[in-house]
């Protein structure tokens, strides 16, 4: 890009600056394919009961926001400020907050029924 | 279609002649290459806001031809203009109008006209995902359009909440259309807000840090986090939803253990936070008028901007005021009501900054700045009738009223279009090169503002006297008949002010006094240091920031030459390339969407499969951008008389 001045956090278009083989996609392609088949397979065969089910999918659910992170996302590269390190973390902060109060106010189905 | 009656057989016929009208004018000044050159393929942001701001402008108009069909039915009692279903029809779309395919183009408008400009880059970001988002709600607005004639509109209201909105209270194609259209142009909508936040934080010019932005950019920056975070929830609740419709599973429905009360607090969840997204870049807009037309730089920047921020998060914690009749304990309705008063403070905080930078200023009432001051006591007023509504114990006595109709008007209104509509007189010159009649554009002020109370101020008594919203007609011994008819004529005065808009945008484009200097207003900020209207590629030389409100200092200091291009140090320019991919993809979705509304899947699928065949394609794309020579720059220079 011509005009471009001083650091990279002027850059006049978002280019990406470091070349990402396909292979890291392919990978994470299949691993995030693999984590849904599993959640899939155990919501729908009832193999366990509710609360450790629950368990089992959260924890599943954590992996695939990691896998989308690292394989698609490349977090953990950067130049210029970490935007999106504030970003990830305001974007947890209102996800468990909706999530969290949701259940607090949804607690009132639990008493009527 | 065919069995609708007059009133939609008079639609018909009038739709097909614009239709026709439309078709026979382009093709009679052979225009249809120059349309899809120019527009259709456009990439550049300039062009994809002026779009944007057409199309808001039409639903504005849809939008309130629907209002006043409704003041009309509610002018005195027992009236019977309109059925009770069609009733349900018109204030469903005059809702999910207003908000969806009005106020939110309108702001992306502005977002696409004024960003880039703003902070010295020549484009968006993501360029071509702009225009996707835009024909994502182009293209779903029109969906959302065809219900009227095609099929039924949607009839349960803008919020749309299930067990009502289920296949068995509900089997019309309205409500899919709603699900759908809605669903397609909110997919635009996180595209953008993603867009401009990358923008804003890796395309400033060099020197801009982020504390020496201008206040609109800094909104902007605040409505985007807001939309990324919130438009997710609504795509959840309105896909469940269409999955209880057309797949038939058991979300909302009792049935099987789902929950309709889930809809509502996801629903919520997306819906609080979008008043607050329509209403950010209001807040901008005003601070960038306010401090232009007082020649002053704003009174308390950071705190202005502290406010935007904290605005945004503490929207996540207010949804729950929407059913604090629904039962939930007193503690949740506790917190909800104290979050909900909170959002007050840093509002007021912004009210008085503005007040602030106008005292001692020599402030030039301009349109944009009788805007501005209307809607200072305007919002004044719906904020303290907010407030009253977040008094849980209170609410059970407003909930549903025309009291709550009263107050969210007053802030939609007085707040976001009133705050819209200052913006476009402020940047019009800068989109077209000339400004809006003065004269006319007083009188479209003055009509829509008398209106608006003439309107809405008896609406907050009909409250208190316990009428209730969405009903469609009312005996005539409750005592409401004669404010119902103050009312609606407060609702014609203001579309009377529309037309006088109308009008001075027809007579402006043939007489409006021409902006040769490109900086009509006397402004602050980088976009009044380039010419009316800007070229294509905005900057040729991109500017080195060292201070807030730059193009003022420059002028202050008489080094306005800096920012002029140097022959000699020109460079070509890299430019994203057209593309027809973002029309046809839009018209892909269309189909999806008209398939899956009348549950034709097979064309639903296909159509699906085409959006993903046109993924894969730009996927495949290896040269998107060309260089636009230096000649070019050279000559589009001259001709602005900036060499």
């Amino acid at each position: 890009m011509s005009a471009q001045t001083g650091t990279s956090v002027q850059q006049q278009t978002v280019t990406p600056r470091h070349k990402h083989k396909s292979g890291k996609y392919i990978v994470g392609y299949l691993l995030s394919l693999v984590l849904t088949g599993i959640s899939f397979s155990l919501a729908l065969t009832h193999s366990m009961s509710f609360q450790p089910l629950i368990v089992v999918l959260v924890i599943l659910a954590a992996f695939q926001i990691v896998v989308q992170l690292f394989f698609f996302m490349h977090v953990t590269e950067s130049d210029g400020p970490a935007y999106h390190a504030m970003g990830l973390v305001l974007g947890l902060f209102f996800t468990f907050a909706i999530a969290f109060m949701s259940v607090w106010i949804m607690g009132f189905n639990s008493i009527v029924s | 279609m065919w069995n609708e009656g007059p009133m939609i057989w008079t639609s018909d016929v009038l739709i097909l002649l614009t239709s026709v009208g439309i078709i026979g004018v382009l093709t009679h000044f052979k225009k249809w290459k120059w349309l899809w050159d120019e527009w259709l393929t456009t990439v550049d942001h300039k062009k994809i806001g002026i779009m944007y701001l057409i199309a808001a402008l039409l639903m504005m108009f849809r939008g309130g031809v629907d209002a006043l069909l409704m003041r009309t039915q509610l002018a005195v009692p027992n009236n019977h203009l309109l059925t009770a279903e069609h009733y349900d029809q018109i204030f469903t779309t005059h809702g999910t109008i207003m908000i969806l395919f009005m106020a939110m183009p309108f702001i992306f408008a502005m977002f696409n006209i004024v960003v880039p400009l703003q902070i010295g880059a020549r484009d968006v970001a993501f360029p071509y995902l702009n225009a996707i988002s835009f024909w994502l709600f182009f293209f779903a607005a029109l969906l959302f359009n065809l219900s009227f004639v095609f099929g039924g509109s949607p009839d349960a209201g803008w919020v749309s909440y299930p067990p009502l909105t289920e296949l068995g209270f509900d089997k019309g194609p309205g409500e899919n259309f709603y699900l759908l259209a809605v669903q397609i142009t909110g997919i635009g909508s996180i595209g953008t807000g993603i867009n401009f936040l990358a923008t804003i934080f890796k395309m400033r010019a060099p020197g801009m840090k982020l504390m020496k932005m201008p206040l609109f950019t800094w909104s902007v920056v605040a409505a985007s986090i807001v939309i990324i975070a919130a438009f997710p929830a609504l795509a959840i609740a309105l896909a469940l939803l269409l999955l209880d419709r057309v797949f038939g599973t058991h979300f909302f429905t009792m049935l099987h253990g789902g929950d309709p009360m889930m809809f509502v607090n996801l629903f919520w969840i997306w819906g609080h936070p979008e008043v607050y997204i329509v209403i950010l870049p209001a807040f901008g807009i005003f601070s960038e008028v306010v401090a232009t037309f007082s020649k002053k730089r704003i009174f308390g920047y950071s705190s202005m901007v502290a406010s935007l921020l904290l605005i945004s998060v503490i929207s996540y914690f207010v949804w729950a005021h929407h059913f604090f009749t629904m039962g939930a304990g007193a503690n949740v309705n506790t917190f909800f009501a104290v979050a909900s008063m909170m959002v007050a403070i840093p509002t007021g905080v912004k009210v008085f900054n503005w007040l602030f930078t106008m005292y001692r200023g020599r402030v030039t009432m301009s349109l944009p700045m009788w805007w501005t001051a209307s809607f200072v006591l305007n919002f004044l007023m719906g904020g303290a009738t907010g407030v009253m509504l977040a008094v849980a114990p209170a609410d059970y006595q407003y909930h549903n009223s025309y009291f709550l109709i009263a107050h969210f008007h007053q802030t939609l209104i007085g707040g976001t279009v009133y705050g819209l509509l200052a913006g476009m007189y402020y940047w019009w010159p800068k989109m077209f090169g000339f400004k809006l009649d003065k004269k006319l554009g007083m009188w479209a002020m003055v009509l829509f503002n008398i209106g608006f109370y003439v309107c809405f101020m008896p609406q907050y008594a009909l409250g208190f006297m316990g009428m209730q919203r969405r009903m469609y007609t009312y005996p005539a011994g409750m005592g409401w008949g004669t404010l119902n008819f103050i009312s609606t004529i407060g609702a014609y005065l203001m579309g009377l002010g529309f037309l006088f808009i109308v009008i001075e945008v027809i007579y402006s484009i043939k007489y409006g006094e021409r902006d040769l200097t490109g900086d009509p207003w006397n402004g602050r900020t980088l976009e009044w240091s380039l010419p009316s209207p800007a070229p294509h590629y905005n900057f040729a030389v991109i500017p080195t920031v060292t201070e807030r409100d730059y193009w003022w200092e420059l002028k202050e200091n008489n080094r306005t030459h800096e920012l002029r291009p140097k022959a000699e140090t020109l460079k070509s320019i890299e430019m994203p390339k057209n593309s027809a991919r973002p029309f046809l993809m839009g018209v892909a979705f269309f189909f999806a969407g008209f398939g899956f509304v009348f549950h034709w899947l097979i064309l639903g699928f296909a159509a699906l499969a085409i959006v993903a065949a046109i993924m894969i394609h730009r996927a495949l794309e290896v040269h998107d951008e060309y260089a636009v020579p230096v000649d070019e720059i050279l000559e589009t220079e001259a001709a602005t008389g900036r060499l």
